[in-house]
């Protein structure tokens, strides 16, 4: 089979054609189910939960909820997410401990699972707690599985009790009874019960195992399954939980690259949390279970979920507003500006950001030439200026320079140069603001809002400014600059160089107006 | 060969009784299908593929299309060669695959079928990491009969343990030698080239003649990944499918097998010694779509 691709280039696909709508249609929005319902498939999440889910995504994408902030496929996509995330972490809990006596925990899974592994971290994990474990091979089925939880308990520090040598000789019955007198006699506060690898299909191993429940009456009963696992985990789940009637489910092998649709179908079939991840070999990769993770891991989707929440922080509109007020009233200083660069470091690579943009792929030749390393540079020259100067630029003299020059690992040319360009790029944006301000909001189809392709425009100048032509006339030098920097991020021709015209003269353009206004958003800077 | 817990005839039971062919019964086929992990895109491949044939000659009867399915999955997993090749001596056999698929196990199954046809086999415990791995192995090689190298020391280098396993066997003149190596996954690419060098070191003395890559029944559509990683890195000669006497299906080795043309040789089915055999693609497919 041809490789499809993740999901997310598969809805950036679906999604091209819907980003212009307002609201989806219930076309659009099967369209997009069915995408869902694939990736889903592929992530191994069991048909039954898959059908379901996608019949409560599809309701919800044709409800009236709407998020304002995204547009129609962001909504689904964000549908989706919440949706997963209900099921995985809806009933996100701790470890229950015994009020009196010790507190007896028992494993249970498939054959290779991670059972006997697993024992091993939970001990490390509870030691490190401040409690003291102990270990019981209630495993005698699998050859050497008893000398392999001897090994494990030396490395975790924990006392393991192992009455029996295993291979087929013993009752494990009996030894997991006898193994709570033992616990309780050396005051251990915690009981491990390791049990052997069974099938869902093997009655009697399984009326074993709900032997060995009745027996030593468990506080938890851990149910361990591989992230790897396929459609069977459902049927698998649905004989443990009715054989050993198990707490909590542990996920191992995490550290794979298996998509662990698993999680989804045994979280939502059987209703019992997820409680821990498994991640790795060594007995400190085990974690607890983060659900939002984990939903993004089985759609696959992980970088346009990311983008959404990006983009909703890093640029919402009240900032952009009150930017836009410190321009109009003069008072905006290089600290705001440093404030916003760092704003724009936190997204991450700006190149990345970029990349995940729907659609900004096929801009990947701009992306190349774009130089990161320039912010750097800036942020490092303003970090070596005092507050003082900062807020007062005029303070900057020659010997100040001097000083911010050495400080930032720069030469006095470029402190020159950042200065000069940030001051008439003040100065600028002043007009543009007192002028052009009050009808950009509402100009962005994303539903982002106008103030950040105003702000953008005024990075634009700044990082553009250095190169090329310049006018005599402040605000008209910039204005060219700007276009330039429009023309040059963009490839695309704009007749005017203010935010407010960059953004509507490319909203004219292909590929569409937000694609455009985000990267301007972006390289503008 | 009774019907087995694994077949799909559960999931198809009712479906091919329905009088006629009709949209019901696609819907339930590709119920079952993608239940038995062939995958999306698979289970749409072979419905097409079914969907014209029915169109072509014309069937209306569902028992004809339960037929026709067995036919495409037993023409599917017959387009490979499962026969394995050990006719070198001594023949190599280095065994690699995931964490907790079955290796050791499988190891103990295999010596066993070996010496059953009165080969003489050493094994090698390479599994230097996990704990108590060389202890399972060496039970399972008494067990079956066969000899065992044993790593010299804890953590031992798993590729020294390997050539010292053909070193035995050449001077002691052993048919067949296979190696157990620890799971690893295969998105640690550090352990996969430890395979790499295993797979070189021994190379030294002896020409590998196969390379078997274990496959849990169980697993979902990552089982394609495993397969094209470990093809990569430790150049899977076969494939063996374990776990098959649970409830999972494994319909994804199809998909393996397809995707990248390595043969499935052997077929675990339980945790007795006797519980291993060949690959035939007309009884798999048969206890498939009973």
């Amino acid at each position: 089979m041809a490789t499809f691709g993740t999901l997310s280039d598969r809805l950036t696909q679906t999604f091209s054609a819907l980003r212009t709508k307002g609201k989806l249609s219930p076309a659009d929005v099967d369209g997009t189910v069915r995408e869902i319902r694939r990736a889903l498939l592929d992530a191994d999440v069991a048909l039954p939960v898959v059908k379901d889910f996608t019949a409560r995504v599809r309701e919800r994408a044709l409800g009236d909820e709407v998020n304002k902030a995204l547009n129609p496929a962001q909504q689904v996509v964000k549908i989706v997410n919440d949706e997963l995330v209900t099921i995985l972490g809806g009933e996100q809990r701790r470890l229950q401990f015994a009020k009196s006596g010790p507190t007896v925990i028992m494993l249970a899974g498939l054959q290779g699972a991670g059972k006997t592994t697993l024992a091993g971290k939970l001990a490390k994990w509870l030691k490190n707690d401040g409690h003291t474990p102990m270990l019981v091979a209630a495993d005698l089925q699998r050859p050497n599985a008893v000398q392999q939880l001897q090994v494990v308990g030396e490395q975790a520090g924990a006392t393991v009790y192992a009455p029996e040598p295993g291979n087929g000789v013993g009752d494990p019955v009996r030894v997991a009874k006898d193994a709570m007198k033992v616990a309780v006699d050396k005051q251990h506060d915690v009981v491990i019960v390791d049990t052997a690898g069974r099938l869902g299909v093997d009655a009697e191993l399984m009326n074993q195992a709900s032997n060995i429940r009745k027996a030593i009456d468990p506080d938890e009963v851990l149910f361990v399954i591989d992230a790897m696992i396929g459609q069977d985990a459902v049927a698998t789940a649905q004989a443990f939980q009715e054989g050993v009637d198990f707490t909590g489910v542990v996920l191992s092998k995490l550290d794979g690259d298996a998509r662990g649709g698993a999680a989804l179908s045994v979280a939502s079939v059987t209703g019992r949390p997820i409680m821990f991840a498994s991640t790795g070999e060594s007995l400190d990769d085990f974690e607890p279970f983060y659900p939002d993770r984990m939903a993004s891991r089985i759609l696959d989707l992980g970088d346009i979920l990311t983008l959404i929440e990006q983009a909703q922080k890093a640029f919402d509109e009240d900032q952009a507003r009150k930017t836009a007020e410190k321009f109009a009233t003069d008072s905006f200083t290089l600290e705001d500006f440093l404030e916003q660069m760092q704003q724009l470091k936190n997204m991450g690579s700006i190149k990345g950001m970029l990349g995940m943009l729907p659609g900004a792929r096929g801009m990947k030749e701009q992306l190349d030439n774009f130089d990161e390393s320039e912010l750097t540079r800036t942020e490092a020259i303003i970090r070596s200026m005092t507050p003082a100067e900062r807020r007062m630029p005029k303070l900057l003299n020659g010997s100040r320079r001097l000083r911010i020059a050495k400080g930032s690992g720069t030469t006095v040319t470029e402190v020159n140069q950042l200065v000069m360009r940030f001051e008439q790029a003040a100065k600028m944006m002043k007009t543009v603001a007192k002028g052009g301000m009050p009808q950009i909001p509402g100009m962005g189809p994303l539903g982002m809002g106008g103030g950040p392709g105003a702000r953008s425009a005024r990075k634009a100048q700044k990082k553009k400014g250095k190169t090329g032509s310049r006018s005599g006339n402040p605000a008209k030098r910039a204005a060219e600059e700007a276009a330039k920097a429009h023309g040059g991020a963009t490839g695309a021709p704009t007749g005017s160089g203010f935010g407010l015209g960059g953004g509507a003269s490319a909203g004219g353009q292909a590929p569409t107006p937000e694609e455009l206004e985000a990267l301007q958003k972006f390289l503008g800077r | 060969m009774a019907e087995r817990s694994w077949s799909l005839g559960g999931a198809l039971r009712g479906l091919f009784t329905t009088p006629v062919v009709d949209d019901e019964m696609w819907d339930d086929l590709e119920a079952a299908l993608i239940g038995a992990d062939f995958g999306p895109d698979l289970t749409d491949e072979i419905l097409d593929h079914l969907r014209s044939e029915v169109e072509r000659l014309r069937i209306t009867d569902p028992a004809d299309v339960k037929r026709l399915l067995r036919e495409t999955i037993e023409e599917r997993l017959a387009a490979h060669d499962p026969t394995l090749r050990l006719s070198e001596r001594p023949a190599v056999v280095l065994v690699v695959g995931v964490n907790g698929v079955g290796k050791t196990t499988t190891i103990g199954k295999f010596a066993k079928f070996l010496t059953g046809y009165q080969r003489s086999v050493v094994v090698g415990a390479a599994d230097t990491f996990r704990a108590a791995a060389v202890d399972q192995l060496a039970t399972w090689a008494e067990r079956a009969g066969a000899a065992v190298v044993r790593p010299q020391q804890q953590g031992q280098d798993p590729a020294s343990v390997a050539y010292q396993t053909v070193e035995r066997a050449i001077a002691d003149g052993t048919d067949i030698a296979i190696i157990d190596t620890a799971g690893r996954l295969q998105t640690k690419a550090g352990l996969m080239d430890e395979l790499a060098k295993v797979r070189r070191v021994v190379e030294k003395l002896a020409p590998i003649a196969e390379v078997l890559l274990v496959l849990d029944g169980t697993t979902g559509q990552n089982g394609v990944a495993q397969a094209q990683a470990f093809i990569e890195h430790a150049g899977v000669t076969g494939l063996v499918i374990t776990k098959l006497d649970g409830s999972a299906k494994g319909g994804f080795v199809l998909r393996v097998q397809q995707q990248t043309g390595i043969p499935i040789k052997l077929i675990g089915q339980g945790e007795g010694i006797g519980d291993l055999t060949g690959f035939t693609p007309h009884v798999f497919a048969q206890s498939l779509v009973p």
